[in-house]
């Protein structure tokens, strides 16, 4: 049976980059996929988003937080958390600079 | 009609000044607001209008930007243009230095922080890590200054595509004559003060900034503490500050056509870092370093900026433009080799790159 997919939404800055698009959704293979495994299919269509959530290392950068159901995934388990079949998915640019 | 541009990239943007005389000027900008352009260059060869700039953002990472039409307009690849390869598991920080190569036309220079130089054969599309640097068993000793550790500084050899001169800030200069397969430090006469025993090691140097000069095998160098000539493409080195005010600086120019002349922007001190009296000036040599002059007209006294390693440039014009940005805001143009300068950009955020030259 196919699991609900998850929804990925984009921050303002990033949408600007992929012609508008504010929400990408990602078909869940199973009952769950780690952060890393979303991200590569989410960006498969929008190559340019991975270089800006992720290094070449594939960490995600260190301004950039992924919620995942409204916890932040990057103080945990990063890369490597589960996302469950149709959460919802936050990329933020975190709020730092001067 | 040929159009001076002066590429200003800042902490949080770029801005690119345009004239058609060298005295009136327009601004435009921002491209990339609120992204910090470290690196730019002007690539003019075969005709071109192509603008490189090094472009990284707080949050979304660092990367390489494109413009064909002299900075009108801009692209970035949707792969990355830059990376490193998996097996070193590093990530790139920052493009400090796009240098288009004078031997080929299609191969442009990064060199990138942390300490690594890559290569583009096809015009800064994508870039290749160089991994004869990389791989040289004195990497994971050369210290980060206090803005980062990079390959700051790269020097072709025109007439001579395998000579390749690199300088790091701290690792000092290191050359290549096998197109960058292997390199050797290549230090002797730099002096290393701040080290505590030996103040002329091999390597370690902290070298702010080296410039080609005119003159066979004429090479400038502005260090942390120490100004330098070599007449021997870098094998060796010998102090020219002695007429300076400081040997401290971060930035140093060697004229386009004229053997000998040469320009650096004094600081005060390492922990001083105010122009020397307050009077933000150029010293000029004519006679590559022995004698040094004054310009300062058109350049504000009561001054306690700083002009950092990149935010200074010259044009190939006759006579030459000099070009200053400092680091709160200011842009200073000279369209008659130093002797009179003008502001031509005021209240930008603080200046990391200059680069000027002149579009057909």
């Amino acid at each position: 049976m196919p699991s609900a997919p998850v929804r990925v939404i984009l921050p303002g800055m990033l949408r600007d980059l992929v012609g508008g698009v504010a929400e990408i959704e990602v078909e869940s293979p199973s009952e769950s996929q780690t952060v890393a495994e979303l991200l590569d299919r989410a960006f498969s269509g929008h190559r340019i988003l991975d270089g800006k959530v992720r290094d070449e290392r594939g960490q995600i950068r260190r301004h950039v937080k992924v919620f995942v159901n409204g916890e932040d995934a990057t103080r945990g388990e990063g890369i490597g958390a589960r996302v469950p079949a149709g959460a919802r998915v936050h990329i933020i640019n975190a709020v730092s600079g001067g | 009609m040929t159009e001076t541009i002066v590429a200003i990239g800042t902490r949080k943007g770029l801005w690119i000044a345009r004239s058609a005389d060298r005295q009136d000027w327009t601004l435009e900008g921002p491209h990339f607001l609120m992204s910090e352009v470290a690196s730019v260059a002007v690539d003019t060869r075969e005709g071109r209008s192509t603008v490189l700039a090094g472009v990284k953002s707080w949050h979304w990472g660092p990367t390489v930007q494109a413009s064909t039409d002299g900075g009108r307009t801009w692209t970035e690849s949707a792969q990355r243009a830059l990376a490193f390869p998996a097996d070193t598991d590093t990530a790139l920080e920052r493009v400090w230095q796009l240098t288009p190569d004078p031997n080929d036309t299609d191969v442009v220079w990064a060199g990138v922080e942390p300490h690594a130089l890559f290569k583009s054969t096809d015009r800064g599309e994508h870039y290749e890590l160089v991994r004869g640097l990389w791989d040289h068993p004195h990497r994971p000793t050369w210290e980060p200054g206090f803005g980062g550790g990079a390959v700051h500084t790269i020097v072709p050899e025109p007439g001579h595509p395998e000579s390749v001169l690199v300088a790091m800030s701290a690792g000092g200069v290191y050359r290549t004559g096998d197109g960058g397969q292997t390199w050797a430090p290549s230090n002797p006469g730099i002096r290393a003060g701040f080290m505590p025993d030996n103040e002329y090691p091999e390597y370690g140097q902290c070298v702010h900034k080296v410039a080609r000069g005119q003159g066979e095998g004429e090479l400038f160098a502005q260090n942390h503490n120490g100004v330098y000539r070599s007449h021997d493409n870098g094998a060796t080195w010998d102090s020219i500050a002695e007429g300076l005010p400081t040997d401290f600086g971060f930035t140093v120019l060697a004229h386009p056509r004229r053997p000998g002349v040469v320009w650096v922007v004094p600081v005060a001190d390492s922990g001083e870092r105010i122009p020397p009296d307050a009077q933000l000036q150029v010293q000029r040599s004519e006679d590559a370093g022995a004698t040094w002059r004054q310009q300062a007209t058109g350049l504000p006294g009561h001054s306690y900026t700083c002009v950092l390693r990149d935010a200074a440039s010259l044009d190939a014009a006759d006579p030459v433009g000099v070009y200053l940005g400092t680091r709160n805001g200011d842009v200073f143009a000279s369209a008659d080799e130093g002797e009179t300068f003008q502001r031509i950009a005021t209240q930008l955020p603080d200046v990391l790159v200059v680069r000027a030259a002149q579009l057909a």
